[in-house]
């Protein structure tokens, strides 16, 4: 037989491996099963809530049956569709002057690192902040004000995807279009914008999924609308606020309408981020 | 004769073509520069929206500042009809409950890490992997209506009474559990944060761990140590400050949220020994009282959005810094 040396040295080792093994293997399965259970309870009560009036009436009045959601979604999606307007040439630009001329420029550094404290500042901060420049100067809250402060959050993602997406381009592409020469803003976009082009729109996408569920920067700057509106400079009703509002309500009506409203919003953000991943995964061989 | 003249518009031709050559030079270096200045300036933006950030929350902060100083700080008192404010019951009410929520999420997060790097089947690795990534990107929201809904009324089922018959028997924490058991309070708002943070803490533990080269685990291995062993004496050294980092990442999120806390701290401003009472953080009294605060109250508000974010601030740089190392060791 081997030696083992000290048997009793060896059978502590091995005792502390199969605790901190089955640690491991019990933290899974608690983490697995508490976030299972979230999602199971968010489909129960989502689905049963879930009818066609959702989508095709405004919210009702406090303590009155029916209604839906269609202001808060079509709300939503302008907010969040003019954020993403917004955000996408700001994000990439800045993306771009990170990956072109970041590697020895102070201001690059210095932006790299604000960027990665903007991406985790907290989102109600934000809220604050617009309120003052904007909401507070113009004296009312508007659709406007909430993209401005969803942007404020979609705008790092953007810039850290596109740096990080530009840097996996192979140099050799870059030396062969500097080589044919080509001048450095073609290269930059011609050539590496587009070779990374993918992870670009991955990053965008998981920017759109980020802000799609944030509740705490419209609070105070989109704010809420009982009724249908698509005026951008107005309070304009929002699926996370209503969410939130309705839940907080006494009325059953409302939190049934608030189980339907985040089960939407959970299965948008999913979906985006799975749809994000299958694109990346299938343009950009790892 | 020809030739002379062939010659000279040659030259001419190649005069031209230089001046052509250098035209396009010229432009494209022009143009190299404005897009240059172009693309800074894009990236200044964020700059000055960090900075716009913190000079505007300071300005609408001031008159709060100017009327109790510094003391703003530790004043235990929110007395909204008689104007006198103070921060310490939601700092206090922040770190606790930030501070519960790591106490949970840390250890499960460590060990979901170890699972997925070491023990993990392979053909399992990726879907959990991508299990844990998609909950992190689940709304905050979503964490609060479920703590709201579900876990509250649970806790003050079966959670609080047996944290109180055990923890609660104990010398000295003993106050900490005492009280009324309505589900809702500090702990409850912990251990929900502790939910919403403990897939993003994994999943940033993940990462590091697996930045450690295979021929450090592998010698380990050889040397014939225990999983265990190599994940405490080799990968957790190693991966040592991107761990805290990680960590540290987490403490930001669970500082600055504020949907997973509002629903369930209780919203109320006292400062109470247990901690089953209701309380308050900095993030959900924004939401709750900004609606209906006016001058000097949201002034007072203001300057806990801006202790909030100097908070975080902080935070995160660290976490930040800690971070950039452990990825520059990558290099070794």
């Amino acid at each position: 037989m081997m030696d083992i040396g000290n048997p009793s040295l060896y059978r502590r080792r091995k005792a502390v491996n199969a605790i901190g093994l089955t640690w491991s293997m019990a933290a899974m399965v608690l983490g697995l099963t508490v976030l299972l259970w979230i999602l199971f309870v968010l489909f129960k009560n989502g689905l049963a809530a879930l009818d066609w009036n959702m989508f095709t009436q405004s919210t009702p009045a406090p303590g009155s049956e029916g209604g839906g959601l269609l202001n808060a979604i079509v709300g939503s999606l302008m907010i969040v569709g003019f954020t993403v307007l917004v955000a996408t040439p700001i994000g990439i630009f800045a993306g771009v002057y990170l990956a072109e001329y970041g590697d020895r420029s102070r201001t690059a550094e210095v932006t790299r690192f604000v960027t990665d404290i903007m991406l985790s500042a907290p989102s109600i901060v934000l809220g604050l902040f617009v309120y003052a420049v904007l909401v507070a100067q113009v004296k009312h809250f508007s659709g406007w004000a909430g993209s401005f402060a969803l942007a404020l959050i979609a705008v790092p993602v953007v810039v850290r995807t596109t740096e990080n997406m530009l840097r996996l381009v192979p140099g050799s592409l870059r030396e062969a279009a500097f080589a044919l020469g080509a001048p450095r803003w073609k290269v930059a976009t011609f050539v590496t914008l587009r070779a990374a082009r993918s992870g670009v729109v991955t990053g965008l996408l998981l920017a759109i999924a980020r802000i799609s569920g944030e509740t705490a920067p419209l609070l105070f700057t989109a704010l809420n609308n009982q009724f249908f509106s698509t005026d951008m400079n107005q309070p304009m009703a929002n699926l996370p606020v209503v969410i939130f509002q309705f839940a907080m309500s006494p009325y059953d009506n409302w939190i049934r309408l608030a189980w339907g409203g985040a089960l939407l919003i959970t299965l948008a953000v999913l979906v985006i981020n799975i749809v994000a991943r299958v694109f990346f995964r299938e343009k950009v061989p790892s | 004769m020809t030739s002379g003249a062939a010659m000279s518009v040659e030259s001419q031709r190649s005069a031209d073509d230089v001046a052509r050559v250098e035209a396009v030079a010229r432009r494209q270096r022009w143009q190299d520069f404005l897009f240059h200045k172009v693309t800074m300036v894009f990236s200044l933006l964020v700059l000055a929206a960090l900075t716009g950030i913190i000079i505007s929350l300071f300005i609408n902060a001031w008159p709060a500042f100017q009327k109790f100083g510094v003391g703003f700080i530790w004043r235990v008192e929110w007395d909204i009809v008689n104007e006198e404010f103070g921060a310490a019951i939601a700092i206090v009410g922040t770190l606790l409950s930030a501070s519960i929520a790591l106490l949970i999420a840390v250890p499960l997060s460590f060990g979901i890490a170890l699972f997925l790097t070491e023990t993990c089947p392979t053909w399992l690795r990726r879907p959990l992997g991508t299990a844990v990534e998609l909950l992190a990107a689940v709304p905050s929201i979503i964490y609060g209506m479920f703590g709201l809904f579900i876990f509250a009324p649970l806790f003050a089922e079966y959670g609080q009474p047996a944290l109180q018959s055990t923890l609660g028997q104990m010398p000295l924490i003993a106050p900490l559990f005492g009280g009324a058991m309505n589900g809702i309070g500090i702990l409850a708002a912990g251990i929900v944060l502790s939910f919403m943070v403990l897939p993003f803490i994994a999943a940033v533990m993940r990462d590091v761990f697996e930045i450690v080269p295979p021929i450090l685990r592998e010698s380990a291995y050889g040397l014939g140590c225990t999983t265990w062993e190599v994940v405490r004496r080799v990968v957790l050294p190693y991966t040592q400050k991107g761990v805290i980092g990680g960590v540290m990442l987490g403490l930001g999120r669970a500082l600055g949220e504020t949907m997973a806390v509002t629903f369930v701290i209780g919203n109320s401003q006292r400062l109470s020994a247990s901690l089953f009472s209701p309380g308050t953080s900095i993030a959900s009294t924004l939401a709750n009282e900004f609606g209906e605060a006016a001058d000097f109250h949201l002034s007072t508000l203001f300057a806990l959005g801006f202790l909030l974010f100097v908070i975080t601030f902080v935070v995160l740089a660290l976490a930040k810094l800690l971070i950039v190392r452990t990825e520059k060791a990558k290099g070794v």
